[in-house]
């Protein structure tokens, strides 16, 4: 799976838009995930997973900026997200099912906060990436 | 048996109630076949699928995506039996539609963000947990009856 000139352009676009909001759609996304595919759960126990929890905030806030980082490098996206794939290989070990999980709750955001942002084509597009995401992050697992 | 709280009920109910069947139908068709090309497998005999416009414009998609989500009405009228309402319905997919239940979990995926994208911050967490709750049993009723 390759990402195009057409699917480049339209996630930088995209993310483009979202802009200062990313970090909300973050959150947001996680939040989504928790309650739709609980067991996702199971990677925080170390975490408040309540409604509006601070951990979920500033956890969102992280998963946005790598996102948006990987958007800024779409030429490179195993470049921009080699340590956080290190890092997932290493330590977190997140199973690799649970990134179409959170792609899923991610395009949703999208779609319930910015629905004219997601056309067809942009759609399309944004679930490339991030399928591309989760497989750079899965990359070094074994 | 699955079980329905009262709650994902009338998450389901308060839903479909303002869903346009024929509109929301056609866009989830169109967009598996945009999102995941390889869909398009299923229907040769469509005519013009060769870019997201024509995909969107054609009649046969459209119509065609109106019969899925009519049918995905009955789903919803009988909860608490999917499978068997489901039951013929999956014994053509298998036996002469040929179509891998993947397919069921994608189409299923698509429909909840074309929801998303209709309700916008109605479509809350708990209103999308119970939808794709929802596509997901729809899809395990679909492929129930494979052999």
């Amino acid at each position: 799976m390759v990402l195009s000139a057409a699917d480049k352009a339209n996630v930088k676009a995209a993310f483009c838009k979202i802009g200062g909001q990313a970090d909300e759609y973050g959150a947001d996304a996680l939040e989504r995930m928790f309650v739709t595919y609980p067991q996702t759960k199971t990677y925080f126990p170390h975490f408040d997973l309540g409604k509006g929890s601070a951990q979920v905030k500033g956890h969102g806030k992280k998963v946005a900026a790598a996102l948006v980082e990987a958007a800024n490098h779409i030429d490179d996206i195993a470049g921009a997200l080699s340590k956080l794939s290190d890092l997932h290989a290493q330590k977190l070990r997140v199973d690799p099912v649970n990134f179409k999980l959170l792609g899923q709750c991610f395009l949703v955001v999208v779609a319930a906060r910015n629905p004219s942002l997601l056309t067809p084509e942009v759609h399309a597009s944004l679930d490339k990436f991030l399928c591309a995401v989760g497989t750079v992050l899965t990359a070094k697992y074994r | 048996m699955v079980h329905w709280s009262a709650e994902e009920k009338q998450l389901i109910a308060s839903v479909w109630a303002k869903v346009n069947v024929e509109q929301c139908g056609a866009e989830a068709l169109a967009r598996l076949l945009i999102v995941y090309p390889w869909t398009q497998r299923f229907f040769d005999n469509f005519g013009n699928l060769s870019s997201p416009t024509a995909i969107v414009g054609n009649p046969k998609v459209r119509a065609h995506g109106k019969k899925v989500l009519t049918s995905f009405g009955e789903a919803i009228k009988n909860l608490d039996n999917l499978k068997g309402t489901y039951s013929k319905l999956s014994e053509l997919h298998c036996e002469k539609l040929h179509v891998d239940p993947e397919n069921f979990r994608l189409l299923g995926d698509i429909l909840v963000i074309v929801l998303a994208a209709h309700f916008t911050k109605d479509f809350t967490p708990a209103c999308q947990a119970t939808w794709q709750k929802l596509v997901g049993v729809v899809a395990h009723a679909l492929a129930h009856k494979y052999h």
